[in-house]
């Protein structure tokens, strides 16, 4: 019998392209129900205010309005404040956050009231119109005047700014620098940066006020954590609410949260009876949904004189906004443990310092924690290079790990999977011509040209797959990190796989489609995959963290593997001899040393349906379920290089070259990889050189469009070249999987600044601010040369 | 992203335009390609209570060969602009500023007309039809008449149009044979707007320059010309040298803003950078 092709490792045409491309997917704002009514949220336009009144006469009045609530009017509405489920330390301040204040606006966008009428057009009039009487208060957007004596107090009950401290200790730190002949110290600013989803979100909330059951749709990561956090939030029992995900389009974090407006569509359906949607506007966007980022960070490194590094220390302040979100006071320790990069040490330290300030909420933003973990470590190892007179790949080479197939401890704590760092670093330099580039750079020097190359790396280690859920439970975060699949065979061996996890993007339906087909033999055109609701898919913890194939993907993997399981013993049973006298393959079980007598899975199926002679005491049906809770995260790696040319007039940086070289350990679809890691690339290449939230000192958001919020387009980004390095399996898992979702993003800020400062190190340049701007780095070069740039 | 309520009337013809304008008052507003006017309705900026549409008069929309300058009709789209063939011969500094604009899809929706009504200073058209000294035909209650570019731009967003005025036409002078141009936007990406822009056009007697016509974008509340760096380049050899001694005088008169993409110290500094580059560019 002909073996099933293996699909793992090629890349079908994605299942999920066809609606894409022909404009036919449905999402949230596509859809709509019978009597539905629109919201529209009043949002303070002041960063910190007192609200003495709110008058919604006039908007009540106006045609279509159907009613106006404040903060004041649902106060006695809501079951809790929205859910913040990761309370990382005992020192930790976590002020109630209401869907709508009741007294207060903490941030510019911060919701004071919700229209509803029967249009959009017809909310967003009324809206206007409402007349809130603010007082404005001091306000504090920057975190080192936050945490000075006497600053304005976002909330004035908690008596600080100071949101928590946190702390990681590995070794005696201390003794380590003191002994160290070597130490350097150097201070990074990460900026602020916004998601920015292509898809804003949206919410539509169903009530069948009868049967006291509501249908929520939200353009959202999580819906079945959504689902939980509006019991915490409305009281509706989950027993009564179904949350669905339809398509999402996009998401970077930015919509792994509860937000108000859910619990707020929710309740208002519940007191009105009707269905409500809200749609956020762009401009809304950029002051509603989380923010991602804005760290100070102090990285110090102690090493002996050739550059070996001894001892980590990184004194970390991170921006909270204006009230704690979902993981908002969690987000840096995701990268706790990364920060010492895939280098050896004996002492590791890392504290963090929670800011409150008068701006939007920061949360997991695509890399969450680790991305800054990953600058300041690839930043202060070139500090350090500079500093024992070593070229930047020569001082990698000689504090990687050695390579290792089996886990292995890493100065952060934990034990890694496999890697082989030498091996990417191998192959990036091949793919970037490095050589070439630095001959090319000494031409351009000699001549003295006014654009200069830069060659920058990055070799960075990332922690994905979140999360054992017991390193979660050991720090603190309310819920567990497995993940759920079930898989069902209909009568004629077609396929359902229905997932925990929930794609905004990813392309979760072809890869575990893929993995199926090859686990059971199945044609991949036969295996139909269900997502993102909790009534068809009610077990799952959703995707963020690249988990879903590190954790989901697994659990798919495990879930066929107990349709093998049951099947053989139909087929066992069928042929009239014992399990162990078959042998398994893509889909068909034969005898041992009878080929001939075989049976193949869908074949099984049917068996299993008539049940007309299944083992005795067997079920009928085909149908699995596996939960899978990893032991340990996986960890990617890889090396990333960038060249860029910086123009010595203008400070305008061009990237020439971008290699990317990612261990992500076995690749299932090749060409879905890829697209995560240009992707990731491209975003991150945007922190470094394009995106930044600006606010003004009392506390306006002055990047809330668009416009002047950089998102770079494909004119303004280089095409990524892509390696894979040796694609070590992952020990953690049987696929031999890790994440892919975020490298990228992790990887790439610190080869750009870099490259740029490497441009420019015959000015004595060793420093240029996030985003490396034209300006930016015409200032660096200014400063550097004594004022007149020559 | 809503805008407020409006009315919406459909001008047939450019009589009818200029007849709904009086009709309307003060409180219309022409859409033509819509690039400026709908994203700030949108953002409830503008709240005009009657839109006049202009969008499909097509009689307003050409590029033509008028004997010594080449005429361009106020619907005329960027795309057609940018890939005229006419323009490319005649003064290719225009064609080459309109295809500067935004993206390919901005271009296809923009018109030269709007672009100049909108009086942005950060657009880049107005600034090269301000440099090669163009003429704008307008129509208004009392008929016709011609605001040379020069006296167009009147501040920030504002023009020599009056509420009732409806721009016609642009007139373009063909340039001497031999005049080198360029044009030098300085963005970020592709789709922004100039931090600044910096058009050129430097004619040569014999390595001598006879006449040079520098324009600047986005450095002041309306397109400027650079009088200080032409007159210190009239009569002098077309040098690198000369060039970026003339280049030094650019910031003179100019009111750069600073906004989230640059402050005005830089945009001073750029100018004169960029300034250099174009007149370099010019005569290579
Ligand atoms: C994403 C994006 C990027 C852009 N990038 C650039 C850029 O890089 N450089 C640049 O220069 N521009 C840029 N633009 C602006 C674009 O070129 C504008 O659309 C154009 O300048 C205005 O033309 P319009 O036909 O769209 O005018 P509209 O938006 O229709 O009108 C603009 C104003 O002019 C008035 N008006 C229009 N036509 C006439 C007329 N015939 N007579 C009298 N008044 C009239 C209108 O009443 C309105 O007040 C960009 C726009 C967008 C949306």
């Amino acid at each position: 019998m002909a073996v099933a092709e293996r699909t793992i490792g090629t890349s079908p045409p994605r299942k999920e392209d066809p609606e894409l491309i022909t404009g036919q997917a449905r999402y949230t704002d596509d859809l709509t129900m019978p009597g539905m009514l629109h919201m529209v949220v009043v949002r303070s336009p002041f960063a910190h205010a007192r609200i003495k009144g709110v008058d919604a006469s006039k908007a009540l009045a106006m045609d279509g309005v159907v009613a106006v609530y404040t903060g004041a009017d649902l106060a006695a509405d809501w079951a809790g404040p929205l859910l913040m489920a990761w309370a990382v330390s005992e020192d930790l301040k976590n002020p109630p956050h209401w869907p709508l204040t009741k007294d207060e606006a903490r941030h510019q966008g911060d919701g004071v009231a919700v229209v509803l009428a029967t249009s959009r057009a017809a909310a967003k009039d009324a809206a206007e119109a409402v007349e809130v009487d603010y007082e404005p208060l001091p306000v504090v957007v920057d975190m080192e005047a936050a945490l000075a004596d006497g600053a304005p107090l976002v909330h004035e009950d908690q008596g600080t700014n100071k949101a928590y401290t946190w702390s990681l200790k590995n070794g005696d730190v201390d003794a380590v620098f003191a002994a160290a002949p070597v130490v350097v110290k150097e201070r990074y600013v990460i900026q602020r940066a916004i998601p920015t989803a292509i898809e804003t979100r949206a919410v539509i909330a169903d009530p069948s006020p009868a049967m006291g059951e509501y249908t929520l749709w939200s353009a959202t990561q999580i819906p079945h954590i959504v689902r939980v956090a509006m019991v915490v939030a409305t009281g509706i029992p989950e027993s009564k609410l179904r949350v669905i995900a339809p398509r999402v389009g996009g998401g970077f974090g930015s919509k792994l949260q509860v937000y108000a407006e859910e619990a707020l569509c929710l309740l208002v359906a519940k007191k009105l009876g009707r269905p409500v949607k809200w749609v956020e506007e762009r401009s809304e966007n950029y002051l509603a949904t989380h923010h991602g980022r804005d760290q100070i960070q102090v990285a110090e490194l102690a090493a002996d004189e050739q550059g070996k590094i001894r001892g980590f220390r990184f004194n970390i302040m991170v921006n909270m906004g204006a009230y704690l979100m979902i993981i908002t006071p969690g987000t840096p320790l995701l990268g706790a443990f990364v920060y010492c990069g895939c280098y050896g040490g004996d002492a590791y330290e890392v504290n963090f310092t929670g800011v409150f300030t008068n701006t939007t909420p920061t949360d997991a933003y695509r890399g969450a924690g680790r991305p800054e973990a990953t600058y300041a470590i690839e930043r202060i190892i070139e500090a350090l290079a500079r500093k024992v007179g070593k070229d930047p790949v020569e001082i990698r080479r000689l504090n990687f790990l050695p390579a290792f197939t089996e886990p292995t401890p890493m100065p952060g704590g934990l034990s890694i999977d496999s890697g082989n760092y030498d091996a990417t670093l191998d192959q990036a330099l091949e793919l970037a011509g490095y050589d070439q580039l630095r001959k090319e750079q000494q031409v351009r020097r000699e001549r003295g040209d006014t654009k200069q190359i830069g060659i920058g790396l990055s070799t960075y280690l990332e922690m994905c797959g979140l999360a054992p859920s017991r390193v979660l439970k050991a720090l603190n975060y309310a819920a567990g990190g497995w993940d759920a699949a079930t898989i069902r065979l209909s009568p004629t061996g077609k396929v359902q796989v229905i997932a925990g996890t929930s794609p905004h993007g990813q392309g979760h339906a072809t890869t575990f489609a893929q993995i199926v087909a090859d686990d059971l033999g199945i044609p991949f055109d036969d295996i139909e995959v269900i997502t993102g609701d909790t009534t068809l898919a009610p077990l799952g913890m959703d995707t963020y963290g690249s988990r879903s194939i590190a954790i989901g993907g697994v659990a798919v993997h495990r879930a066929a593997m107990k349709i093998v399981e049951k099947t053989r013993r139909i087929a066992a049973h069928e042929l009239e001899v014992s399990d162990e006298d078959l042998d398994y393959a893509s889909g068909t079980f034969s005898v041992k040393g009878a080929p001939d007598r075989a049976k193949t899975v869908p074949g099984l199926a049917w068996s299993a349906w008539t049940a007309h002679d299944l083992p005795d005491g067997m079920e009928p049906g085909l149908e699995e379920t596996a939960v899978y809770d990893a032991a340990n995260f996986v960890f990617p790696y890889g090396a990333h290089i960038c060249a860029v040319e910086v123009d010595t007039e203008t400070g305008q940086v061009d990237i020439l070259k971008y290699v990317a070289v990612d261990d992500v350990g076995v690749v299932i679809n090749p060409q879905i990889v890829d697209g995560q890691v240009a992707g990731g690339v491209i975003q991150g290449i945007a922190e470094a050189l394009f995106e930044e939230a600006v606010y003004s000192d009392d506390g306006q958001l002055l990047t809330a469009s668009l416009t002047n919020y950089e998102v770079p387009a494909a004119s303004d980004v280089p095409s990524i070249v892509i390696g894979r390095g040796p694609e070590l399996p992952s020990t953690t898992n049987e696929l031999g999987v890790k994440g892919v979702g975020e490298t990228g993003t992790i990887a790439s800020p610190p080869a750009v600044i870099n490259a740029v400062i490497d441009a420019l190190s015959h000015l004595g340049v060793t420093d240029v601010p996030r985003p490396a701007s034209p300006e930016n780095v015409w200032r660096t070069i200014r400063s550097t040369r004594g004022g007149d740039g020559r | 992203m809503i805008p407020a309520a409006f009315d919406y009337e459909v001008a047939e013809s450019t009589d009818h335009a200029v007849q709904l304008l009086g009709e309307h008052g003060d409180d219309a507003k022409l859409l033509a390609g819509g690039h400026s006017l709908l994203p700030l309705m949108k953002l409830r900026l503008a709240r005009p209570s009657v839109l006049i549409d202009i969008g499909g008069l097509s009689d307003l929309a050409y590029i033509k060969d008028a004997g010594d300058h080449v005429e361009i009709g106020a619907l005329t789209r960027m795309c057609d602009i940018a890939a005229s063939d006419l323009l490319r011969r005649h003064c290719g500094l225009i064609a080459e500023a309109a295809g500067q604009v935004g993206d390919p899809q901005v271009r296809h929706r923009a018109t030269i007309g709007g672009s100049l009504a909108h009086g942005d200073p950060a657009s880049d058209p107005p600034v090269a039809l301000l440099t090669v000294d163009a003429e704008l035909v307008v129509r208004g209650p009392g008929g016709e008449r011609t605001v040379p570019a020069s006296g167009f731009f009147t501040n920030f967003f504002e023009t020599a149009l009056g509420p009732q005025d409806l721009l016609t036409s642009v007139r373009v002078p063909k340039l001497a044979a031999g005049t080198g141009w360029s044009y030098q936007k300085f963005h970020r990406r592709a789709i922004d707007w100039a931090i600044v822009g910096v058009a050129a056009l430097v004619e040569r007697d014999d390595g001598t320059v006879k006449r040079a016509a520098v324009g600047l974008t986005n450095m002041a509340t309306t397109p400027l010309r650079s009088a200080g760096v032409e007159s210190a380049l009239a009569g002098r050899p077309a040098s690198a040298e000369a060039f970026a001694e003339a280049a030094a005088h650019a910031p003179e008169g100019t009111n750069p803003p600073s906004d989230t993409n640059a402050s005005a110290e830089y945009r001073t500094a750029l100018s004169s950078i960029l300034v250099r580059r174009a007149l370099e560019a010019a005569v290579a």
